[in-house]
């Protein structure tokens, strides 16, 4: 039997309670829901002691008493310093509610369906069906079990067969904190069919400050041939916890790349896990992590090749200034029947700080003969060779810092490359530098397309 | 006035003195070549001159166009047009090329208050140096030295120089390394340089640079002072005597 002493009380009494608003949804929705409480409930939240979460403790988040998040108003002029509205094709999300007001939806490509999960839960569910809470590992993580408990709204995309959607769709989900602790759990379902091609943001940001608490889940699902792209921004308050589970599943020759920049938040904990399903099929999971003061970012990745013939290339570099915490997970999976499998990881840290601190663990676990796996990590400090270097050709200490941060992210942000995307990318990344002010130097953009590399 | 004016210098790695009272005159349009053997004090010196804070100068005096040039940082010397090509370019992942030398340019522009210049105006110019060092357009974008050969490197160094226009380039052992293709390329680089505001100082261990660079001046370094000074032909008898004959010549130039 379940026992629910593990998981706060507080937790059933919400559970119930929203529970009784989504009584109208189909069966087999409403018993995912019950058997995803139910392992939360079982296992409550994890401990340094789970090896999962050996270097991010949760505590702060498992004693808070959050409250679902109630909505609230924004305007668009308070969006407005996002730079969200810049994009023709921009979901907004504000207390994980959608706002049709404040969204723009530029007409695209017939038989695209871009919008709210929740709306399609109440119009069309046999749609969402065949994936909705299937790829997700609820028994193995707490927080997807916990966030499909509370399923909130997020964004759906279907992207059906040959169709290319052009323009990236931007999905933004605005944290307007309350006066007491709130919390809510976003969920996205993105699915591009054969031959698709589609490119989606996800970007977490809050109004204002207090203790707020977002738990994410996406599944991406990539059929046979798809070309996708995903984006996670996360640049939340100071006592913001961001915690987002991207799991992606991929076709026969699809191809993924999912990109991270994790700017600010308390405590972020970014899961990534792609698992490469079909034969022939890549993966580029490249992310920037950049923590400031005591901000702790954990980046917990899982790499699960299933197939002949895949390919993932794993670049995850961080920045940890201050007293923040950095964590950077790898695991690769490679399992029995997956030959001829080609699995890279590289971390590469940048401490700017003697406080800063980073721990970083590769994790290979390799069932199969014929593969090649390789993972290396370096932690870093400025390099005084290259900081003379750039002095010496005149560019003033703090210009010169600036420009090695920048270099350091501009091997992440190089594989970001959508141009549509790459300025606004950028900016962010610019605007999240320590020495930021300091430096007015030319635009990037002159850089050029960086191959895959190895950093021993 | 003299471009460089070096007199009695000192200066100390890590507690250790490395030079021993150099006095050295550069006049602009002046070639000048240092020559000694390894550990002589030949690089020390190009880098108190760029102002490498790990050298400590504890005696004597660099003024640099008519100006303290040990009262500059890194950054005042290079924006006063001072220029030193490294012997290890260093490697910058993430920067390209065209962004570093803009950056770069832009940096010695501001400080002289002139306009700086937009990517379109520099890419040309760029190009136009890149061209004269026979480098294919592609280093343009390529990471600031990432994966280059040793001879693109010192090419590079001299793409940077011929884009500064500093007027007293520091080479030091820019040849070192390089298979002789690739010495003619850096040299025609060099010797297009060449005008009478502009000086050089020329580091070297070889004599074969001097084939291809000509200097007016050769001094040669040994322990920390120069002991020799002489035209061109001073680096032919360096190359036929080898550097023991400098060693022994002054008496007084040891302790």
């Amino acid at each position: 039997m379940i026992t629910a002493t593990q998981a706060p009380e507080k937790y059933l009494e919400i559970f119930d309670q929203f529970g009784s608003r989504t009584a109208s949804h189909p069966h087999w929705l409403q018993s995912l829901r019950q058997d995803a409480f139910a392992r939360f409930s079982e296992t409550g939240f994890p401990t340094t002691h789970d090896e999962d979460w050996r270097f991010t403790n949760v505590a702060a988040v498992a004693s808070t008493p959050f409250e679902l998040a109630a909505s609230a108003t924004v305007s668009r002029e308070q969006l407005e310093p996002f730079g969200a509205s810049q994009f023709a094709c921009c979901l907004v999300f504000v207390n994980g509610l959608f706002s049709g007001e404040l969204s723009t939806l530029r007409p695209l490509p017939k038989g695209v369906t871009v919008g709210s999960l929740a709306a399609q839960i109440k119009n069309d569910p046999a749609t969402l069906e065949p994936h909705l809470g299937r790829y997700l590992n609820i028994p193995r993580d707490v927080f997807a079990a916990l966030n499909t408990s509370l399923m909130g709204d997020g964004v759906y995309v279907h992207v059906p067969r040959g169709v290319v959607v052009e323009i990236p769709i931007y999905v933004l989900y605005v944290t307007v904190p309350g006066a007491t602790p709130t919390m809510n759990h976003p969920r996205n379902l993105i699915v591009a069919e054969e031959n698709s091609q589609v490119t989606v943001v996800e970007d977490y940001v809050s109004m204002g400050e207090g203790i707020t608490f977002s738990n994410a889940a996406t599944e991406l699902v990539a059929g046979d041939n798809a070309n996708v792209s995903h984006y996670m921004i996360v640049r939340e308050g100071d006592q913001a916890y961001n915690f987002s589970t991207l799991r992606i599943q991929q076709g026969r020759h699809a191809n993924v790349a999912t990109h991270s920049l994790l700017l600010s938040g308390a405590l972020v904990r970014n899961n990534v896990h792609p698992v490469l399903a079909g034969e022939g099929s890549e993966c580029l999971i490249n992310g920037l992590f950049m923590a400031n003061g005591r901000q702790h970012m954990d980046n917990y990745m899982l790499v699960e090749h299933a197939s002949p013939h895949c390919d993932s290339r794993q670049f995850y570099n961080g920045i940890l200034n201050g007293q923040s915490h950095g964590v950077f997970h790898g695991r690769i999976i490679v399992h029995k029947d997956a030959q001829k499998t080609d699995a890279k990881q590289t971390n590469r840290n940048l401490l700017l700080s003697d406080d800063a601190q980073i721990d970083t663990k590769p994790q290979l676990e390799i069932y199969a003969d014929d593969v090649k796996c390789t993972h290396g990590a370096t932690i870093g400090q400025f390099d005084d060779n290259a900081l003379f270097y750039l002095r010496s050709r005149g560019l003033a200490e703090a210009a010169a810092r600036h420009v090695l941060l920048l270099a350091f992210a501009n091997e992440c942000l190089d594989r970001m490359n959508s141009p549509q995307l790459r300025d606004h990318l950028e900016k962010l990344v610019v605007a999240g530098m320590p020495e930021a002010a300091t430096f007015a130097g030319p635009r990037l953009g002159e850089g050029a397309e960086r191959n895959w590399e190895e950093v021993g | 006035m003299s471009l460089l004016e070096i007199k009695n210098l000192h200066a100390s790695v890590n507690g250790n003195e490395i030079l021993k009272g150099i006095d050295l005159t550069v006049n602009p349009g002046e070639v000048h070549s240092i020559m000694g053997p390894n550990g002589s004090g030949k690089s020390t010196l190009a880098q108190v001159l760029a102002r490498r804070e790990s050298y400590e100068v504890t005696a004597g005096s660099i003024m640099f166009d008519g100006k303290d040039l040990l009262e500059m940082k890194p950054e005042d010397a290079a924006c006063e047009g001072l220029f030193m090509a490294f012997q290890y370019p260093v490697e910058i992942p993430g920067i390209s090329n065209a962004y570093f030398l803009r950056a770069a340019l832009n940096a010695v522009l501001k400080y002289r208050g002139q306009d700086e210049m937009d990517a379109i105006d520099f890419l040309p110019l760029l190009k136009e140096k890149m061209r004269l060092l026979e480098m294919d357009e592609r280093f343009l974008n390529r990471p600031v030295n990432e994966g280059f050969s040793g001879g693109e490197k010192k090419r590079n160094e001299i793409v940077q120089m011929a884009v500064l226009e500093p007027k007293l380039a520091v080479l030091d052992e820019t040849d070192s390394g390089l298979d002789i293709d690739a010495l003619k390329i850096v040299a025609k680089g060099v010797n297009a340089m060449r005008n009478k505001n502009r000086a050089m100082v020329l580091v070297t261990h070889y004599q074969r640079l001097l084939d291809y660079i000509v200097p007016d001046f050769v001094h040669v370094l040994v322990n920390g002072r120069i002991v020799k000074s002489g035209g061109p032909e001073l680096a032919l008898e360096l190359e036929e005597k080898g550097y023991s004959w400098t060693e022994a010549e002054p008496a007084g130039a040891r302790r």
